[in-house]
């Protein structure tokens, strides 16, 4: 039994007999996949959030750097990028993250696998992929994901571009300052309720306007309008999605809805899985603030060897799908 | 006491410094906040997320932003012991 069939049952209560919208019609389609898809969305983002944020209340990035220094270097570049999946990533994190793990005497290029991999896969992107494209788009997206991750760590590694780092990094090793009280169980939960809160409150609006978006693509533009322009024929569909998603970094919850509609419309799978990689694994503010421990050139180098990831995965698909 | 926000200038960064200072003058404390952006001394501190609440040299918050009332609790609790 589908268990958000409450939902549904509420969606069409909603649709007919609060709204009155008469049933059958192209509206009360519209009204009523907006209503769902919401719903269903907000549940999914409360329970899997929260139940993330307990886990990772046992693994804090202090404890897994350790982790990630002590084994083999191929180890450490698979289980940075699987670390990036459950470490919550803003902009103003980069920084430390790359700091502590650098410190911790992790390879660099591992470092760079985390960095590729902890804003691109995440909870949040994995339960709207999965709600909006079903379970096979979800799982493309975060083995693709992280292969780019690994592969994208291990080239830059393989770079030795320890020279392109500010000096200073090197400088510092491990200090037991930096361990935090270990938290009680009423504690793990007081964080994960408030970060929960803190996602949603972040996201909620986008997710309306995209759902929306996508509700009225959906039901008022016809099936293929867009294939003309952004089939899988078109050589440079691929290319053009990854430079167009590198400055849209701050909006990606609302972006997985939106392209969730226009797939629906003919734009070919690969191009935008290589658009969401984009949005979410380049972002503009992220290179800017790297600039404070790296140089420029290093930058480049991540942002080349990530978004040539990023389009052959794009160029992928499309042959594939 | 004293009181330091690490942080790189995000906006939540940013409202972690002023929840802070609230906190701060809650507590009827005096102390001034020093809010640290210098990459340098991030590294000298070692914490992994930002932003990150320093009281006498232990982080004591990191990576999330605690609501109001939590701020006030955290900095009446470092009050005490001080």
């Amino acid at each position: 039994m589908n268990i958000f069939y409450p939902v549904k049952l509420f969606a069409d209560w909603l649709t007919s007999s609060v709204f009155s919208i008469a049933s059958q019609t192209l509206l009360a389609e519209t009204v009523n996949y907006f209503i769902y898809d919401t719903i269903k969305i907000f549940i999914l983002l409360s329970v899997i959030i929260f139940a993330v944020a307990i886990g990772r209340s046992f693994l804090p990035p202090e404890k897994m750097r350790l982790i990630l220094a002590r084994r083999n270097k191929y180890f450490s570049y698979i289980a940075a990028a699987l670390f990036g999946i459950i470490t919550p990533f803003c902009t103003c994190s980069a920084i430390p993250l790359f700091l502590g793990l650098v410190q911790a005497g992790v390879p660099l290029g591992a470092t760079f696998s985390f960095l590729v991999a902890s804003p691109m896969i995440n909870e949040v992107a994995l339960i709207l992929l999965f709600s909006l494209f079903g379970w096979k788009i979800a799982a493309i997206y975060v083995v693709s994901g992280l292969a780019i991750a690994v592969v994208s760590g291990l080239i830059i590694g393989r770079m030795k571009v320890e020279n392109l780092v500010e000096p200073f990094v090197y400088q510092q090793t491990l200090n037991s300052r930096t361990e935090l009280p270990p938290m009680t169980g009423n504690q793990r939960i007081a964080y994960a309720k408030n970060y929960t809160a803190g996602i949603l409150k972040k996201v909620w609006f986008y997710i309306i306007i995209g759902v929306g978006v996508g509700a009225w693509i959906h039901g008022y533009v016809p099936a293929d309008f867009l294939a003309k322009y952004a089939g899988a024929a078109d050589w440079y569909a691929v290319p053009l999605a990854v430079i167009v998603g590198i400055p849209l970094y701050a909006n990606a919850a609302g972006i997985i809805p939106l392209v969730g509609a226009l797939t629906a419309k003919g734009v070919a799978m690969g191009t935008t899985l290589a658009f969401m990689m984009a949005v979410t694994a380049l972002s503009l503010p992220e290179f800017m603030i790297l600039k404070r421990i790296m140089k420029v050139k290093l930058i480049l180098i991540f942002a080349g060897v990530v978004g040539a990831g990023i389009i052959f995965t794009g160029y992928l698909f499309n042959w594939l799908i | 006491m004293s009181i330091q926000v690490f942080g790189l200038g995000c906006p939540t960064c940013k409202k972690f410094y002023d929840l802070t200072r609230a906190a701060v003058t809650a507590n009827n404390l005096s102390e001034e906040v020093e809010y640290v952006t210098d990459v340098v001394r991030l590294q000298e501190l070692g914490a992994m997320q930002l932003p990150a609440l320093v009281i006498d040299g232990q982080i004591v918050v990191a990576g999330h932003l605690p609501s109001r009332s939590e701020f006030v609790k955290i900095i009446a609790k470092h009050k005490k012991s001080a």
